[in-house]
């Protein structure tokens, strides 16, 4: 493999798998409200 | 807006809304949805052809600026109005409920064909111990084994071949679905997307060690600078981008209507779109290390041998590679079976969205719902595909209801739900209140402006092109039918069924209308 190629692999292979890492992140942060069901939620019922 | 026939305290009239369990279900099925046969055999030659390892600037942008931007629109009408495609847009605002129901007539093209495809995978993944190919892949796929009529029309000649494993998948796809949304189609997701990911990484790992696999590589990841430059390369992008992560179709309305009221929508959505690129990229090392190989035994370049991708990759290059590869049984049935799993979490999100539809409309149960829709979707597809005919017409329907289906329903939305019905600050806003990356000012530019463009744009060069060019050297009535026809036939459908009353016992009258207020959510 040229190194061009082997950089732009690495390249993409980090762009594309950090998003995903940082967005898990980013959710592990923000933890679900399990302890809610919807309905409490609904202003109408 | 407060549903006054419904006082605190009333009884349920009907059993409550089916939701996930936990969003972490619901990202499991969305990925589902969203990774396809696509992304195997399709992003790793877009790639290829659109500027190679250069590719990955126009493709994140595209990911960043229109694929995520898009799929929280569809998180976001499907969430704060808690329906199918229909049911939501019409609480958006009724004039919309025409745009659902064109979501779902695109939704019953797609779900006929795509199974058969299926069908296909699953007999391959059987056909890899034998290698029933033999020497010639390409005239075992078209003579012997879908035993292609040279007459381009709508036959009913059986291929039993093809009609055997198309009704298995039929019978059990529906049963998924008549089992639920949590108890069905999440825990069919829970099951096969790890299985997924496991195969899919085995079968990366093999074609890494064969000779060859660098040179793929090499190919697919080596950057045209000079492609970016041509806004071919950026359509493409968008188009890939768009096509692949499952937006515009009614598949995130619907399962985004599962979600519990507080659900971090943004949160989750990244998650969806970053896992969906993350298997686009773990594909095109697979497939373009495989590719690397099948040059290196044919003494050729990786361009002479890599063909177009899509149907042709799958069923004809890839039976080439099996037979060639060490432990090629093996490497068969990772990669039909890759195929099979991927197809099959797609298919049960194409068709969700149909018996979601029904359901709400008709005010039943899911099993019988299920029936109702599931047993005639099911009768047309096993109908027209598993033919010696049923090649043409899966090639035409894919490419019309792809280009001027999805594309133009997008379209249309984005361009109504802006400018016409306003309702991005609305829909904005309610994302904004329940998740943890807020959407502003940038959002509605990208939803209300850059998307059109981009989509105009695309939809445009297609048209021009399918007009000039013809599809395929295919004979004109065959095209102007289930091609032009098709695609025009699928908005009077959505205008005649968004014309029919809701009746009583429908969902339209059910108690949960609206997003949660703010005091609510911020408890």
């Amino acid at each position: 493999m040229s190194t061009a190629a082997i950089i732009m692999l690495i390249i993409s292979i980090l762009t594309v798998w950090g998003g995903l890492g940082l967005a898990l992140v980013n959710l592990q942060r923000h933890p679900e409200d399990d302890t809610r069901m919807p309905e409490e939620h609904a202003p109408e019922l | 807006m407060s549903n006054l026939s419904h006082p605190k305290g009333a009884p349920p009239a009907k059993p409550p809304r089916e939701m996930w369990s936990t969003r972490k279900v619901f990202i499991l099925a969305a990925i589902g949805s969203a990774v396809g046969l696509g992304n195997i055999w399709r992003f790793p030659y877009v790639a290829y052809e659109n500027g190679g390892g250069a590719f990955i600037i126009p493709y994140l942008v595209a990911l960043l600026t229109a694929g995520i931007p898009l799929l929280f629109l569809d998180y976001a009408v499907g969430h704060r109005h808690r329906g199918s495609a229909p049911l939501a847009y019409r609480r958006l605002t009724p004039k919309a409920e025409g745009l659902g129901w064109w979501q779902v007539a695109i939704c019953f093209i797609i779900s006929i064909y795509y199974a058969v495809i299926i069908a296909w995978a699953g007999m391959y993944m059987i056909f890899s111990f034998t290698e029933a190919w033999g020497a010639d892949p390409a005239t075992f796929f078209i003579s012997d084994f879908l035993q292609v009529s040279e007459n381009i029309n709508i036959g009913f000649d059986f291929v039993p071949n093809v009609l055997i494993p198309l009704v298995i998948v039929w019978a059990l796809v529906l049963l998924v679905l008549a089992a639920g949304v949590q108890k069905g189609i999440g825990r069919a997701n829970i099951i096969f997307l790890p299985l997924l990911l496991v195969m899919f990484l085995l079968l990366v790992i093999q074609s890494l060690f064969l000779p060859g696999a660098a040179d793929g590589l090499d190919a697919l990841f080596t950057p045209d600078w000079g492609a970016l430059t041509n806004t071919g390369v950026w359509a493409a992008a968008y188009g890939q981008i768009f096509f692949s992560l499952s937006v515009a179709f009614g598949i995130m309305v619907t399962y985004a209507s599962y979600l519990k009221r507080k659900t971090d929508l943004t949160g989750s959505g990244f998650v969806v779109a970053f896992s969906n690129s993350g298997f686009e990229i773990l594909a095109g090392i697979g497939v373009f290390a495989a590719v690397g190989f099948m040059a290196f035994t044919a003494g050729a370049e990786v361009g002479e041998v890599a063909g177009s991708g899509g149907i042709g990759l799958a069923f004809i290059a890839f039976p080439t590679i099996i037979s060639e590869a060490p432990l090629g049984a093996l490497l068969g049935v990772l990669f039909f079976g890759s195929l099979v799993f991927a197809g099959f979490t797609s298919l049960i999100s194409i068709i969700e969205v149909i018996i979601s539809a029904v359901q709400d409309k008709l005010g039943m149960g899911r099993v019988k719902t299920t029936w109702i829709v599931g047993i005639p979707l099911a009768l047309i597809s096993i109908l027209l595909f598993p033919t010696t005919t049923g090649l043409n017409l899966l090639d035409v329907t894919d490419a019309f209801v792809n280009n001027f289906g999805i594309m133009a329903c997008a379209l249309v939305t984005v361009l109504l739900l802006t400018y016409a019905f306003r309702k991005l600050p609305l829909l904005g806003g309610h994302v904004s209140d329940v998740s943890s990356i807020k959407l502003g000012l940038g959002w509605r530019i990208l939803v209300g402006i850059l998307s059109p463009i981009v989509l105009g744009y695309i939809l445009i060069s297609e048209l021009i092109k399918k007009i000039q060019e013809g599809y395929a050297e295919m004979p004109t009535w065959f095209v102007g039918v289930f091609g032009w026809g098709m695609v025009v036939a699928l908005i009077v459908v959505a205008l005649v069924l968004s014309l029919i009353p809701w009746s009583s016992k429908s969902a339209a009258n059910d108690p949960v209308l609206d997003a949660p207020n703010k005091k609510e959510v911020s408890k």
